[in-house]
């Protein structure tokens, strides 16, 4: 049953992924890859499990490597994201 | 049983939230406060995360946190804007590298239990998806960085020796579902295939294809983490994940119609391998930077078309200076972007962006390409294969077919280059060649200086 509940979800979110993505204009290609590349981060809320484990080393040296990996992902994929975004300004802005 | 309930409502919210963001990243305006919000949503899954995941000793966790989130600072702070390519295949790869090592401790912590092979076949899909995106990240990164050469890499035997790997590949992750365990030799042959495999995969891709491989270098980082939530059994994971592959996969097939190009062509066959189109002969007609300046000054409509030799001559705030002083002497300025101009989707408008074009003068090809005969003066800077006439007139080019910006059809045309080398794609550019056609040679940023100083 998990299985299923799971791939349940994977289908639907394929699918609303489709429709949210397919519209964005060419202009915001960069931005778009590179925030939904920080969304990709998200492994880090899956890495807890193995680096704090302490009852196995191996596991919490892989999730530690792990949860470091996926913060780069994460940090500096929303920064460079906004900084980008931060330059994108209207004529009515200027 | 509490907790899981309330991390899993978090997880909710925190879905609701990037499913926001995304939207919101769909309009300029609303953009920067739709990253906003997705990294509000980061935020919030990675605290039900760390709370779900009841883990007995924090210091793994604040050391690995502390470390990335220092390199991803630094890195996204620092970087210039002109690196930003490889800037995100970087980012892409750490995403990747994530995801194995998620799947890969999956087996150590679940030690002296009986992994179901549900659960392995994830483990082997996270594994060999992580490992790919990671080491297909590091070498897009070398190409864009110019590390290494960015030409295709094609060599005899390469594909019978990619057929071997995947098939090496296929029987060690059947033989480790079929006895799942942390010490099995075949999930060390699985880890070293999957890394060699970014590497095969990535190498017979030339530096003008490169917007394609970000692109699906980005969806397979979702895909892996998508991967990675199946195996610990995490739903934001696949959510989020799946989110991010379906972006990836749309941004793929946008730029491989962009070249005209199937998504095989462009993984399989290093490009330009035969070339047999006609040679283009003519006499091409240079210009000063006088004469370039007399013709701009009575122009009333003008069209920049930059390319990836823009970005490599730095030239985005000398040519926002020419098209503001154009605009105050009544003349009316376009920024023309093809797709795939540059390295990356949309990297000429980021860099445009940089240098202060507000967004509205940014105009798709779709959008030009209807109203170019109207353009007085369609300048080409650093665009060769993306304007190349040949793309539309002789069926025995090798680019014959890929949807260009027809500035052969505006009144005049000026072409800046460092000298006649033909573009990426090796291939003859007719547009060169044309009647309307004016070629300022030498640097980008120099000529359009040279052309400011003539207004001043």
């Amino acid at each position: 049953m998990d299985i299923i509940f799971l791939t349940f979800i994977l289908v639907l979110s394929v699918f609303l992924g489709f429709e949210l993505i397919s519209k964005v204009p060419a202009t915001l290609h960069t931005p778009l890859m590179s925030g939904a590349n920080a969304i990709s981060g998200i492994t880090l809320a899956g890495a807890f499990l193995a680096a704090g484990a302490t009852d196995n080393d191996m596991a919490s040296w892989l999730g530690g490597a792990a949860v470091a990996f996926a913060t780069i992902n994460v940090i500096g994929g929303y920064l460079v994201t906004d900084r980008m975004l931060g330059m994108f300004k209207s004529k009515r802005g200027q | 049983m509490d907790i899981e309930i309330y991390t899993n409502l978090a997880y909710i919210v925190a879905a609701a939230l990037f499913i926001f963001g995304l939207k919101m990243l769909g309009s300029p305006a609303t953009a920067r406060r739709g990253n906003a919000f997705s990294s509000m949503a980061m935020l919030i899954a990675v605290i039900a995360g760390l709370i779900g995941s009841q883990a007995v000793s924090y210091e793994v966790i604040i050391v690995g946190i502390l470390v990335g989130a220092l390199i991803g600072t630094l890195s996204a702070r620092l970087v210039a804007m002109t690196s930003m390519p490889e800037l995100v295949a970087l980012f892409n790869g750490s995403g990747g590298a994530s995801s194995l090592l998620v799947g890969w401790a999956t087996l150590y912590y679940s030690e002296g239990e009986v992994v179901p092979t549900f659960t392995a076949a994830t483990i082997v899909l996270a594994i060999l998806i992580g490992g790919l995106t990671f080491t297909g990240s590091l070498i897009a990164y070398g190409k864009l960085s110019e590390r290494i050469n960015s030409a295709a890499l094609v060599f005899s035997g390469q594909r019978v020796l990619n057929s071997a790997l995947l098939l090496a590949i296929v029987a060690c992750a059947f033989l480790f579902c079929m006895e799942p365990s942390a010490t099995s030799v075949y999930l060390y042959a699985l880890l070293g295939l999957a890394l060699l495999l970014g590497v095969m995969a990535v190498i017979p891709i030339g530096g003008a294809d490169m917007p394609v491989v970000i692109s699906l270098l980005n969806s397979y980082s979702g895909i892996a983490a998508c991967a990675a939530g199946f195996a610990v059994g995490n739903n934001i994971l696949i959510v989020a994940g799946a989110l991010v592959g379906a972006s990836g996969i749309i941004l793929t097939n946008i730029m491989c119609k962009a070249m005209n190009r199937s998504l095989a062509n462009v993984l399989f066959s290093g490009f330009g391998a035969a070339k047999t189109a006609k040679a283009v002969e003519g006499e091409v007609k240079p210009i000063s930077v006088e004469d370039a300046y007399y013709i701009l000054e009575a122009a009333s409509n003008v069209c920049f078309v930059p390319g990836y030799g823009m970005a490599v001559a730095q030239a985005q705030h000398v040519v926002k200076e020419l098209g503001k002083i154009l605009e105050a002497n009544g003349c009316e300025v376009s920024y023309a972007i093809h797709p795939v101009a540059g390295r990356m989707p949309g990297h000429m408008n980021v860099l445009l962006a940089e240098a202060d074009v507000p967004y509205e003068q940014l105009v798709e090809m779709d959008d030009i390409n209807p109203r170019i005969e109207n353009v007085d003066v369609a300048i080409v800077i650093g665009a060769n294969d993306v304007v190349n006439p040949s793309a539309r007139q002789d069926p025995d080019s090798p680019i014959y077919g890929m949807p260009i910006i027809n500035v052969d059809q505006a009144r005049t045309v000026f072409v800046l280059k460092r000298s006649m080398a033909s573009g990426f794609s090796g291939v003859d550019n007719p547009l060169f060649f044309g009647d309307n056609t004016r070629m300022l040679f030498g640097d980008a940023k120099e000529s359009i200086s040279g052309v400011i100083g003539e207004f001043g």
